[in-house]
């Protein structure tokens, strides 16, 4: 089966805005967690996040898309056109259904359809924006970047909560392999107003933790959870054919494996779906565990998960057996948006031969299990690269990646 | 009540449903249609209701038409507020 390249990627992110800007924020192990800044956090549990700083929506996006875009949209619609232009990919010159969009969700536009709720039952019905009709939704990034960008091709959204970020990407390259040259996928979410915030804290994951820095310390003794954060990535896949016809002549990489599973039903006492995700991946990709030069850990941050995903690497690489990192310690986890952002990551640091660290790990709760890269980058031969993504839920995501000579 | 004339109208279509890079609401535009303006028919939905709520009156469906103009939506808002005095 033919492996689609990806050859270009857009990136919102709370430690930069743009692909480079984050890179090097990234590599610097400089971190964008601070107190809640968009709503007043207080009587919630939970006051850190991710947050994208300085973003000014009129800077970037025409004024007609900003009385109907929510604010996870305009990010995603910014993240959209970067990726485009670091593909060299100018959609009005394609034909018309050569190219499609696939975007993960979590639960659409919170931020938008609160305001809208808030004006219904303090104004009255009069004072809702006919916008609320499609703001909130769920495919919501997918249809504004398709209209924005003319992507007429195979389009959809998939909500798998954080494993959607790899979920996107494994849609659209099945699109590719049914005809589709081109494929824009990813995700960029945000739920910061106090809805979103409810919503996300009722799973009893989010970390009360105050402090920035210890707020969000997976894979750490002090580990007390997760800190919601906004931004994402969009990558653009491509056939293998088609890139060629173009002149590409450094694609990022390929997406060389893929597999998604489904946790058992609580209670039955059966093992978690994470690993049999990882092995058939790297099963698809056609590759060994002793392949894998780096792998993009879930780090969920709740003790019990994070022993669970340090148990099933250790069990897949041999104990420390391959280098991990969790490079989302310096933005949260971003919802449907993270396991993007941290393919754009993996995708980068094969090109650099580097890998971005932990950030803010200080007594690593299982270094008997895992070589976690903490508090420095780490440059490395890197060929094949494993992201992990676990949904809330029960949703399991692997991809390999893998680097193009 | 204060004349809603075509300052009052751009002021509102700015507000609720943006302005198209491409095209300028500065000029003569009374009889240009919204399509051509850069309005499809939730933007003029939306300026449509904002319209009736602030003025506080009622206008038919009709109103809401892309093929329209500025001219026939003022005519249609002016005659509503004679009505509704």
């Amino acid at each position: 089966m033919k492996t689609p390249l990806i050859t270009g990627l857009g990136t919102v992110s709370p430690n930069g805005l743009g692909t480079e800007a984050y890179w090097a924020a990234a590599l610097r192990g400089e971190s964008g967690i601070g107190p809640i800044t968009r709503f007043e956090p207080d009587g919630y549990p939970g006051r850190t996040g991710g947050e994208v700083k300085d973003f000014n929506p009129k800077e970037h996006l025409p004024s007609r898309l900003l009385p109907q875009t929510d604010h996870m949209t305009r990010l995603a619609l910014v993240a959209a056109e970067e990726a485009l232009a670091d593909a060299g990919i100018d959609p009005e010159e394609l034909p018309d259904f050569a190219m499609g969009v696939v975007t993960a969700a979590s639960a659409g536009g919170m931020e938008f359809g609160q305001r809208e709720m808030e004006a219904l039952w303090s104004k009255g019905g009069a004072y809702v924006s006919s916008y609320q009709a499609f703001a909130w939704f769920y495919p919501v990034n997918t249809g504004q970047i398709s209209i924005r960008h003319g992507l007429r091709g195979a389009s959809s959204a998939v909500v798998t909560e954080q494993a959607g970020g790899l979920d996107a990407v494994a849609k659209a390259r099945r699109h590719i392999r049914q005809g589709t040259p081109q494929m824009l996928a990813g995700g960029v979410d945000s739920a910061l107003c106090p809805w979103g915030w409810l919503c996300m804290s009722r799973s009893g994951r989010v970390s009360a933790v105050e402090n920035p820095s210890r707020a969000y310390v997976p894979f750490d003794i002090e580990a007390s959870g997760y800190v919601p954060g906004e931004g994402g990535a969009l990558l653009v896949l491509e056939d293998v054919e088609a890139a060629v016809r173009r002149g590409v002549d450094k694609p990022y990489g390929a997406v060389a494996g893929y597999a998604s599973t489904f946790d058992p039903r609580p209670g039955t006492g059966q093992e978690p779906g994470l690993r049999r995700a990882l092995e058939m991946a790297l099963e698809e990709a056609r590759i060994t565990a002793a392949d894998v030069d780096v792998v993009y850990a879930d780090a969920c941050g709740v003790p019990e998960l994070d022993r669970l995903e340090a148990e099933v690497l250790a069990g897949v690489f041999g104990p420390r057996g391959v280098p991990v990192t969790a490079p989302k310690t310096m933005t949260g986890r971003l919802l449907a948006g993270g396991a993007s952002l941290d393919l754009a990551t993996a995708l980068l640091s094969l090109r650099d031969q580097v890998v971005p660290p932990t950030v803010n790990i200080s007594r690593p709760a299982h270094g008997e299990l895992i070589d976690l890269v903490a508090g420095e980058p780490r440059e490395a031969r890197l060929t094949n690269a494993l992201v992990l993504a676990r949904g809330y839920g029960g949703f399991n995501s692997a991809m390999v990646v893998r680097r193009e000579a | 009540m204060a004349a809603f004339g075509v300052k009052e109208l751009v002021d509102v279509l700015r507000e609720s449903a943006g302005e198209d890079e491409d095209v300028s609401l500065e000029g003569d535009i009374l009889d240009v249609d919204f399509e051509s303006l850069g309005y499809d028919s939730l933007a003029l939905f939306n300026t449509v209701r904002w319209i009736e709520r602030d003025l506080g009156i009622t206008l038919s469906d009709e109103a809401i038409d892309v093929e329209g103009t500025p001219r026939a939506l003022l005519d249609e808002i002016n005659k509503a507020s004679t009505q509704s005095v």
